[in-house]
């Protein structure tokens, strides 16, 4: 029945499993591609942000009458012009959409100005006067989890979520390790800054190009802010520079729309890299207490934990943040036992919400600290002691959810190990005097790119030490705890100047991951028809939920693969009566074919409050990642040589693509684990710059040694695993114990700073 | 192929005519006291004679972009530290957010948009499309021309001199690996 040109999997040599080059390279690469900070409309006005200088402090006026004096400047807002509801937010709308009366972190919005020059918006708002009288800031999460005295940086109090985890009643074992260990918090640092821009229609709406991670959920939040339905407040995929998480909380999109609105004219808005530290939430800082407990052999009989994220000012994702970390909180392990309790809270430093790998990878620091920890008082190697307790397909995890699809962990310690380790890469240089024919007789000085530190080497590496560790993680794909995960696609088949063309159409965000590209390849394997292009995203199809938690491929993937098959459907159907019919002739006679699908994938469950038991995830994925790094105990500086990894990706659809997503993943990962931090003194940042914010550069981040396996998931399409996050979880506590192994070093903190090894005290 | 043949820039300015009905882009100087407060500069970019009236304390970056339509050469950081915005100056990598257009007089400029001869890739930009050497491509225009410089320099011959002289250009995506091997195949 099924004719050649529509049978699936029709060989496409660019379909599923491909690398296929990105649809988008060329305008990426020729600087045509328009990200949303190149927008541009005539006539256009550039909207600048007030926000306030301190983290917690009332408002007893503001006088926006210099602002509205300068020429050139437009409007100028504050709360008292939200035309809608005043607050928003992810899980919980208690964000303002510009501040009432009070802020509660440094950076907080306050007022907005829409001028004809971005200069002259920004003097403007520099102009606006505002009076606040400064307050207590609460700075430290663990008084705002535990302190009854803390002040309530919200009227409903500063706990945000306590998820427990309990399993069984066996606390005590031959071999006990505790530790307290600390993740600082980390910005996802996009390159791209948050920008959008604001159109006004004619029906009185908005129609808004705007770089984010999910379209409709914008949507959700912005339209009742504005107190416009949702059909006129219409967003399209503006060029995203980045996301990793930062772009799935709003930024200027309700401001934007809002000076647009006000002035009738096309409002730009694009923050500047000191703003954007301040405009995006980041990775929650984390501080965890953890007990293990082993027979001698190094099997886990418990784990206690208590995870305290600290989730700033506003709720943002925090519980979802703070579900992973108690959900995923002992790791890929298998135990009996286990005691969790994680909380997020409230204070006035900056928001925390999405990052990849969120709420998994402050876990997997300190759950992987202690497995070494473990391994050493067992004496066994990190390997072996993982191997001991690796979860495998129809393990039960803490939350007595059962492991339905393979987790071959410890075939993965295994290849892992067995790859060869990198020899010493400190290359020397001979000296020939230039004086003299023969050579010197000294020994050759070392070549200083080869030395941690690189040409900012001050030594010739008499300190230099190697070390090996090794990091697992275990990371949730899509969303959990019940949330309804869909996607959409519309895939339309048609004729475009006599042949077969095929058009997808979703509203999910590409953000660099390569989503379009792999869109395109199922569209080819589904339909076997290799013209297709990918329709820009935007609200004018349904949502396809958002571009994090490694979920695009699985999710509007599925998408696209359910209506495929509905349009292969169509055509064996319209076929039918003449099963000879080309597929050219049928489209001929009957016209284009359409159809819209919406994929989800299998439920989730809530957690119990009390418990924490549950289905809560509907896939787990795994990677493992091993070390080497040269150390100069002297100075302090640490280079890391090489980073393995081997990951289970289901089934690869885009080989050169994941690469680069694990590479990716696992970069991030080392900024956490050895220069990634926002400085926060008493809720003040110090470091919003590219100066003193730290980011891995080509030379901090080494080869790799990648080994992907697919062992396909039977619930997800083609078996696919997300892949996105979990490289980014392991690559942090591999590093942090390679560290550890060549300096002796304890290092309860990420990152790891060179005051920690140099001016650590000998141990 | 698919939306590869679409210019969202272009597609926009296209919408912008419909919507608005000009395409002009409007350069106000903000606070530009008078005429004579202004610094008439000219240089080619891309090959092409440009004559500007611009502020002194304009950047050659906020020209290219703004009077210039030439929005390839991307601001991450406007201070230097992220390596988005490096164009060619007389053939040598310069970050424009850190140059005065007003120093530009009678200097020949290259951006990521004079790179290809029409449809055809320069071979640094074709290695990227081909190692996957970026993947939000946002700091991509700035590593291209990083790399087309670099080559030239003759600082290509091992990857460990390659991570050297690309080491001013921020890939935030992760991307290192694979831009290390583009410039290996653009240097083949």
């Amino acid at each position: 029945m099924t004719s050649i040109q529509t049978e699936p999997r029709s060989g496409s040599r660019s379909g599923v499993g491909a690398s296929v080059p990105r649809p988008d390279g060329t305008l990426k690469v020729t600087g045509e591609f328009a990200y949303s900070s190149d927008l541009w409309l005539d006539g256009m006005l550039w909207g600048a942000t007030l926000r306030s200088p301190h983290p917690s402090a009332w408002i007893r006026s503001i006088d926006i009458g210099p602002a509205l004096a300068m020429p050139g400047v437009f409007a100028v807002l504050t709360h008292e012009d939200v035309p809608g509801e005043k607050f928003y937010g992810l899980e919980h709308r208690d964000q303002p959409v510009l501040a009432v009366d009070q802020v509660r972190y440094q950076g907080e919005p306050v007022a907005l100005v829409a001028a004809d020059h971005p200069e002259t918006a920004r003097r403007a708002a520099a102009a606006i006067i505002v009076a606040y009288e400064p307050r207590e800031a609460v700075v430290d999460p663990r008084r705002a989890a535990f302190d009854p005295s803390c002040p309530p940086v919200h009227p409903h109090g500063n706990l945000v979520r306590h998820q427990p985890v309990r399993v069984g009643d066996r606390f005590q074992a031959e071999v006990v390790v505790t530790g307290e260990y600390e993740v600082g918090m980390q910005d996802q640092a996009f390159l791209g800054p948050e920008s959008g821009l604001a159109v006004p229609a004619e029906d009185g709406g908005v129609d808004l190009f705007i770089a984010t991670q999910w379209l409709h959920v914008d949507q959700d939040q912005v339209a009742p802010c504005l107190g416009l339905p949702k059909e006129k407040v219409r967003l399209s995929l503006a060029g995203v520079g980045g996301a990793f998480g930062a772009r799935e909380d709003l930024s200027m999109q309700i401001h934007a729309s809002m000076l647009a609105l006000r002035t009738g004219r096309p409002v730009k808005i694009v923050y500047g890299r000191e703003e954007s530290f301040f405009g995006h939430v980041h990775r929650h800082p984390a501080w965890m207490r953890y007990e293990h407990g082993a027979t001698a052999d190094g099997r886990l009989v418990y784990v206690r934990a208590e995870i305290l994220l600290d989730g700033g000012a506003y709720c943002s994702t925090s519980r979802a943040v703070v579900g992973n970390a108690a959900s995923l909180g002992v790791g890929p392990y298998e135990v009996d036992n286990v005691r969790i309790d994680a909380y997020g809270v409230y204070t006035n430093n900056p928001p925390c919400g999405a990052m990849r790998g969120f709420g998994a990878v402050q876990a997997c620091y300190a759950y992987e600290s202690q497995m070494d920890r473990l391994a050493e008082a067992c004496g066994l190697s990190p390997v072996e002691i993982r191997i001991r307790n690796a979860v495998s397909q129809g393990s039960r995890l803490a939350t007595g959810q059962v492991v339905d699809s393979p987790a071959p962990l410890a075939g993965m310690l295994r290849e892992l190990a067995a790859m060869p380790l990198p020899g010493s890469t400190v290359t020397r240089r001979s000296i020939t005097e230039p004086s003299s024919a023969k050579p010197s007789s000294a020994e050759p000085v070392p070549d200083l790119r080869s030395l941690p530190g690189g040409v900012s080497q001050t030594t010739h590496g008499e300190g230099v030490r190697r070390g090996v560790g090794y990091g697992v993680g275990i990371k949730n794909i899509c969303f959990s705890e019940g949330f309804d995960d869909y996607s959409t696609a519309r895939v339309r088949v048609e004729l475009l100047g006599g042949e077969p063309h095929v058009l997808v159409h979703t509203a999910a965000a590409e953000v660099g991951q390569g989503l379009i590209t792999v869109k395109a390849q199922i569209a080819r394997t589904e339909l076997g028809i290799d013209k297709v292009t990918v329709a820009p995203a935007d609200t004018s199809v349904g949502s396809a939920g958002s571009s994090s938690a490694s979920r695009q491929s699985y999710v509007t993937g599925g998408a696209v693969k359910a209506a495929c098959e509905a349009v292969r459907e169509r055509l064996d159907s319209l076929r039918a009566g003449d099963p000879e019919l080309g597929l050219v002739e049928l489209l001929e006679r009957f016209g284009p074919v359409e159809e819209t699908r919406e994929y989800r994938h299998r439920p989730t469950f809530p957690m119990d409050p009390v418990t924490g038991q549950g289905d809560s995830h509907t896939q787990l994925a795994l990677c493992v990642h091993r070390a080497v790094v040269d150390v100069d105990v002297e100075l302090g500086l640490v280079k890391v040589v090489e980073l393995a990894a081997v990951q289970d990706v289901g089934r690869i659809l885009n080989p050169v693509a994941l690469e680069g997503q694990i590479h990716g993943g696992t970069a991030q990962g080392l900024g956490l684990a050895l220069m990634e931090e926002i400085q926060v003194r008493d809720g003040r940042v110090l470091n919003p710059s590219f100066t003193d914010y730290l980011i891995p550069t080509i030379l901090d981040m080494p080869p790799m040694r990648l080994s992907i396996l697919e062992n396909p998931d039977p619930h997800a399409p083609y078996g696919l695993r997300g892949a996105g996050e979990p490289p980014t979880l392991s690559s942090t506590p591999a590093v942090a114990a390679a560290v550890r192994a060549a300096t002796g070093l304890e290092l309860p903190r990420v990152p790891i700073r060179p005051e920690d090894i140099a001016l650590a005290a000998p141990s | 192929m698919t939306s590869g043949d679409l210019s969202r820039r272009r597609f926009f300015a296209q919408a912008a005519v419909a919507s608005v009905g000009m395409t002009v882009p409007m350069s106000v100087e903000p606070g530009a006291p008078e005429a004579d407060g202004l610094v008439e500069v000219a240089f080619t970019v891309n090959g092409k004679g440009e004559r500007l009236r611009v502020d002194p304390r304009i950047t050659l970056l906020d020209a290219l972009r703004e009077r210039l339509e030439l929005t390839g050469t991307k601001k991450g950081c406007d201070r230097g530290q992220c390596g988005a915005c490096t164009v060619h100056v007389d053939g040598r990598r310069v970050l424009s957010c850190l140059t005065l257009v007003a120093t530009m007089d009678g200097k020949r400029l290259t951006t990521i948009e004079g790179l290809a001869k029409g449809d055809r890739l320069h071979p640094v930009q074709q290695a990227f499309i081909d190692c996957d050497g970026f993947q939000c491509g946002f700091c991509t225009p700035g590593q291209i021309m990083s790399a087309v410089a670099v080559l030239r320099e003759g600082h290509a011959k091992s990857d460990e001199e390659i991570r050297e002289a690309m080491s001013g250009n921020i890939c935030r995506c992760g991307a290192y690996p694979n831009i290390v091997e583009a410039v290996k195949q653009a240097r083949s």
